[in-house]
Order: C-alpha cells, then structure tokens, then sequence
C-alpha cells in the first residue's frame, strides 16, 4: 500500500474528465476518421486510435507523474499554487486566442500520431486539467490515514497518478473509439457542420474553474 | 480579432461533395482596376448575383481604394473549409475578410465582410515597407487560406528579380509571419500555387519576376525562353522543395494551378499561355507517378492552336506572325473535379471540357465572347463589339454558374488590345452533364475600370481547400 492513494471520487473525476477529452473533436477522433476516409478502410480508424490514445496517455501521465514526484518533496502548497496559476492562466489565454500546435501533416504513421496526440492534449492543458483531483487534501489525507501514514504527502503517490493515467485514458478511449466509429460508419461528417460546439470555449472555461478550485481547495 | 462561433462557420464543408450542396451565391467580389491617369482608384465591386433581385448583374456596392497604383490580383478569403482540417482544427473561424493583394504596390489591403456584405470596409492597410521587410518579397499575387493561416504567392524579391516565392499570415491579426519556404532549391520564378492537402504536397508555377514582367510582355525575354515554364512539388509540411519538373523552354509562362479538390486524388490542371512552336495554349496534367512514394510527372492533355489572322487585324506585338494566340490566361475546375474551364484570352475563347477521365479530356462546350480579332457580342447588346476576351474564371459551388471577367494585366492589356480594354463581366449557365449557354440576363460593364479576379459570397470553386475525401 502505498502512503497516498486517490479515492473512489477521484477515479470517477478521471473517467469524467476521460469521456470530456475523449468527445472533443481536435483531440483524436476526428483525425481518426479522416485518416479512415483516406484509406476507405474502416479499420484504418482503428488503427489510428491506438497511437492517439498512448500520446493521450504520454501527455497525462508525464504531467500527473511530476505532480507525485513535486508532492513527495515539496509542500502541497508550492504545487497548489502554480498549477492554480497555470490552469487559470492557459484558460484565460485560450479565451483570447485560440492557440494550437501547428501542424499541417495529413501522411502520418505510429509515431507521428503518437507526437500528435501528446502536443495537442499537452498544449490544451488536458494534463494540468487533472491535478486539482490529484492535489485534494481529503482525498490524500484520507488514504494516508488509511495507509498508516504519518508523514502527509502532497499529492497522490506515482503509483497512484499512473493508475489515474491509465483510468482516464481508458474512457478517453472508449469515447473516442465510439464517436469515430459513429461518425465515420453511421451518421457521417455533415454531421460535424450542425453537431460540432464551440467546446474551445467550454474547455477554457473548465481550465479556468479547475484553476479557481485548485486556489480555494 | 478573433470572434468565435459557437457552431462551425456554415459555409465550412467536410468535403467537395458536401460543397456542392451549398445554397446559391448572392454576391459576387470583384478586383477592379485602376488604369491609366483618370482620377479613378483601384476597388473592389460587389455584384448582385441573386436572379430574383431587382438588381441582378448590377454593381451594387463599391469599396474604394485609398490609392490607384496596386494592381490587383488573385485575392482571397482569410478563413475556408480548411478550418475543418483534423490535426488543428479550428472551426468557429469565420469566412469574413478578404485579403486583397496588389501586384503592382506590394500592398495589401484586408477587408470586412460582415457588417454590410455589399459595402466592405477596409479594416487594415499592409504597406509596401512592411510587406518588403516582413516577407522579403514583392508583388504578393495569390492569396489561399490553409489549414494552418493564410497563405500567399509573391512573384519577386525586394530587388525586383527572383525568388519569388510563398509568404505566411496569421489568420486572425494578419500579421505576416515570414517567408514560407524552409528550402527553395532551385526555384526562383514564381507564380500560383496549391496543394493536395491529403498528400502533404504543395505545388508552385512560373511567370516572371516583376522585372521581367512589368512593361509588359518582353519580346526578346519570351523568344529566348527566359519565362517560366516548370513546376515545383513541394513537402508541404516541412516546406522542402522536393521536385522541379520542366515542361520544355518553349512552354512560356506556367499560370494557374487547379489541383483535384479530392484530398485523396493526385493530380491536377496548369495552363500555359504560350508555345514558341507554333503559338499554341495547352493545359498539363501533373501526376503521382506510382504510389504514395512515387515522383511527380506531367503530360500534356489539351493543345489549343492559334488562329491564323490578317495582320491588319492584329496588334504591332503579334503582326508579324499572322496569326492570333489563344492566350489561355485563366482555368477553373469544378468541385466534383469534372468539368476543367479555360479561358483564352487572345482568341475569345472560352471552353468547357469534360475531365473525368483527367488524362483524356473532352471538349464539351465553347463560347465566343471578345478576342483579339473575333471582338464577339454578347447576346444582350449583339451590335456592340467587345474587347479585351474571357479571362478570371471563377465557378459556383455546385457548379451551375460560371462568371468571368475580361481584363488580364494592365501593361499586357495594351499590348494586345491597344484600343483599351473596355471591361464586363458575364454569367454562363453550365449543364452538369455537359454544355454551357450565356445568360442573356447578365452583363455587367464597368465604367473606366478594368475588372479582374472575383470570389463569390460563401466560397467557390478555387477559394477552399478540403482534408475529407468522400471518393471510396
């Protein structure tokens, strides 16, 4: 057992916030579908899911993984208060500016998808977006009671964050994997021209108040 | 400047085939010319397009430029279905400004639609200075919107002379982000250009550089084949020149790039003004030769001959050789990537061929309107010969209506039409099984100025680019 582990509330936050990802156009299924589109081959799809999702992951758990390590040396509040300023910062900016990485490439293999999938998610915060579940006190102090544990760490332990990694990107997946099928085998992509919200907008809005959670918390 | 929507921009499609499905335009934007010490500035006109409107085939709107001196060519949209693009897709943009280049001024003019569709404003000025310093290029011709920002060909350097090349803007402030090309290779002419969006693959063509290009048709540059007359295939991602393909010395003046609107397909259109041979037009095929990994090809597909003329008939430039060059200045390619459209200039010319089967293209219709010694009417004035002949093309979304315009290059207007060319503008209707007619119903003419390219309202045939391929 480890001395800091994440509450049953904290894994169903990841797999909300899994199935959140996992809807948004501009972070997997979509270029999914295009590549299927471009082979004719519902399996290309597929194909394409695997390297999304394992960038999906990189980005996640590179970013919750730091978080542990930071919180196994510092003192909750010097990571509390940064990644408050990060969230609430990025969110602001992507309501100004509607920023991404450029990339042009159509012809892409495993790492390509892969590099792809890690820059989109990492450059719209989608790791930070979970360390406010990561960094609550009750559910950190709870599981180190738990644990026996006397010495309060600051986050969830690295073990922990890899379990969070790998919970969120399991209803990522899945999302993603039901959306592109759905699009590309069923209702097709005119769709996209009724169906497709602004969720630019709503992200900035959730970096915003996950940053504003993460202060008061 | 960045004004999201809260649902995709409407006029954003998927794929060609859903673009076909769009609306009719109702407005057509105009270049229109300044020439000549009249009083008058360069502009851009709207046009009713809209057959149930007491003003259709009128000029009904008029933005008038602050100076006279552009020359106006191939502008463009700042936002198009390529905002739908996978990788980065952006969406809520809007296709609201238009960015208007002068070949003549270096300057670029960027103007809001949205307010009043019929009377734009100009909402920022890019000076000569800016543009030299930002870019360092001049004469900025063509303008696309990419995936990625807004794209520009650029014919010279800030010397006059070669490279020209491609410049980046930034979508939403237009701010000029540099020159494109991480490595030219061996180019230095430069002219149009688009890509195959599916294929990572950019194309470029050759005129001139604006030494050589702007007193006119140089006779002794043209016989030596010093104008353009190869293709560039570029990595559009990397921004590596991969391939130059040569399509003869003889072949003059490399213009206007119509690749398939299919993502998937690898092939596309280029005409060429003019043979050394025999004074021909022809449009090229360029092609993936075999495979994804394959090199480029091109083959010519259509050879179009000159007219043999009485040298009285016949500018002081072309008198000596009796007879009329067709001058093919100006091609446009349907959505569905079926009918090709080719406008020659010099004979009046103005043609339709079926090019589903790219490598056998097959003439379908023709009109007569203008020309160098033809001077036909158009049915709704038939007493009144015209001058000047078809040139801008531009074709409707569905691919229904055609339009073009008349006027070419100002200092090559009056080599090969002294008297002035008096400028109009006219509709066809196209039957999607092949033919065209006139619509007698619309000629517009234009007082004084000479009108060029035009884009219609919600995109057209050569103003989006698409990354979905519904071809199975």
């Amino acid at each position: 057992m480890t001395h800091a582990e994440v509450g049953s509330t904290a894994l169903w936050l990841m797999l909300l916030l899994g199935a959140y990802h996992g809807i948004n156009p501009g972070m997997g299924w979509l270029f999914a579908v295009a590549l299927g589109m471009q082979e004719g081959k519902g399996s290309a799809v597929a194909r394409a899911l695997v390297p999304i999702a394992f960038g999906h992951a990189l980005a996640i758990g590179s970013v919750v993984l730091a978080a542990a390590f930071l919180g196994m040396a510092l003192p909750r509040e010097a990571i509390r208060y940064p990644v408050a300023a990060l969230l609430f910062g990025l969110g602001i900016y992507s309501l100004v500016r509607h920023h991404h990485p450029r990339w042009v490439r159509m012809q892409v293999g495993f790492r390509d998808l892969t590099v792809w999938s890690f820059l989109m998610a990492s450059a719209h915060g989608a790791g930070l977006m979970l360390l406010p579940v990561l960094l609550d006190s009750s559910t950190v102090e709870a599981a180190d009671q738990m644990a026996g544990h006397h010495h309060a760490s600051a986050a969830a332990s690295p073990l922990a964050a890899l379990l969070a990694t790998g919970v969120h990107t399991t209803a990522y997946l899945a999302v993603t994997g039901i959306v592109a099928w759905a699009v590309y085998g069923k209702f097709g992509l005119a769709i996209l021209r009724k169906a497709w919200l602004n969720l630019n907008l709503v992200w900035a809005a959730a970096l915003v108040v996950t940053g504003l959670v993460t202060l008061v918390m | 400047m960045y004004m999201p929507l809260m649902r995709p921009d409407p006029t954003f499609y998927p794929s060609p085939g859903m673009a076909m499905q769009a609306p009719p335009e109702r407005l057509a934007y105009v270049a229109l010319l300044n020439v000549g010490k009249n009083g008058k500035r360069d502009a851009i006109g709207v046009i009713d397009l809209d057959p149930s409107s007491s003003e259709y085939g009128r000029l009904v709107g008029q933005v008038d430029f602050p100076r006279g001196d552009n020359e106006l060519h191939h502008f463009g949209w700042n936002a198009c279905s390529a905002c739908l693009c996978p990788q980065a897709p952006h969406p809520h943009m809007e296709r609201r400004y238009l960015i208007v280049p002068g070949i003549g001024s270096s300057r670029i003019y960027i103007l809001d639609t949205k307010p009043n569709p019929k009377q734009p404003k100009i909402v920022k000025v890019i000076e000569p200075e800016e543009f030299i310093r930002k870019t360092g290029y001049t004469s900025p011709h063509t303008i696309h919107c990419g995936q990625d920002g807004v794209y520009g060909s650029a014919l010279g350097s800030a010397s006059g002379d070669g490279p020209g090349g491609i410049f980046l803007m930034d979508a939403n402030t237009f701010e000029l982000k540099g020159q494109w090309e991480q490595d030219r290779g061996p180019q230095q002419l430069a002219y149009d250009f688009w890509w195959h969006l599916g294929h990572d693959t950019m194309v470029t063509s050759e005129w001139g550089t604006p030494n050589m290009v702007k007193n006119g048709v140089n006779p002794e540059l043209l016989l030596g084949g010093k104008y353009g007359h190869k293709l560039h295939i570029w990595d559009l991602d990397k921004r590596r020149h991969l391939q130059e393909i040569d399509l003869g010395a003889e072949q003059q003046m490399v213009l206007e790039l119509r690749p398939s609107h299919d993502p998937n397909k690898t092939y596309g259109f280029v005409g060429v003004v003019i043979s050394l041979k025999d004074l021909s037009s022809s449009i090229w095929m360029w092609y993936r030769e075999d495979g994804k990994n394959g090199k480029w090809g091109v083959r010519k597909v259509i050879d179009i001959p000159a007219e043999p003329a009485d040298p009285e008939k016949l500018p002081p430039l072309l008198q000596g050789f009796k007879a009329v060059p067709p001058l093919v200045s100006d091609i446009n390619l349907s959505l569905d990537d079926r009918f090709l459209y080719v406008s020659c200039w010099g004979t009046g010319e103005f043609i339709q061929y079926d090019v589903s089967d790219p490598a056998n293209p097959n003439k379908t219709g023709s009109v007569h309107l203008g020309g160098i010694v033809r001077r036909a009417a158009h049915p709704t004035k038939p007493r009144q010969a015209l001058n000047g002949g078809p040139q801008m093309v531009e074709l409707s979304r569905d691919g229904k209506r055609v339009y073009f315009t008349n006027s070419l290059y100002s200092p090559w207007d009056d080599q090969f039409y002294p008297d002035g060319v008096k400028s109009w503008m006219v509709k066809l209707d196209a039957d999607l099984k092949g033919g065209m007619r006139l619509d007698e119903k619309f000629f517009v003419e234009f007082d004084g100025l000479r009108a060029h390219q035009l884009r219609l309202e919600g995109g057209d045939a050569s103003s989006d680019s698409y990354c979905y391929s519904e071809a199975q």
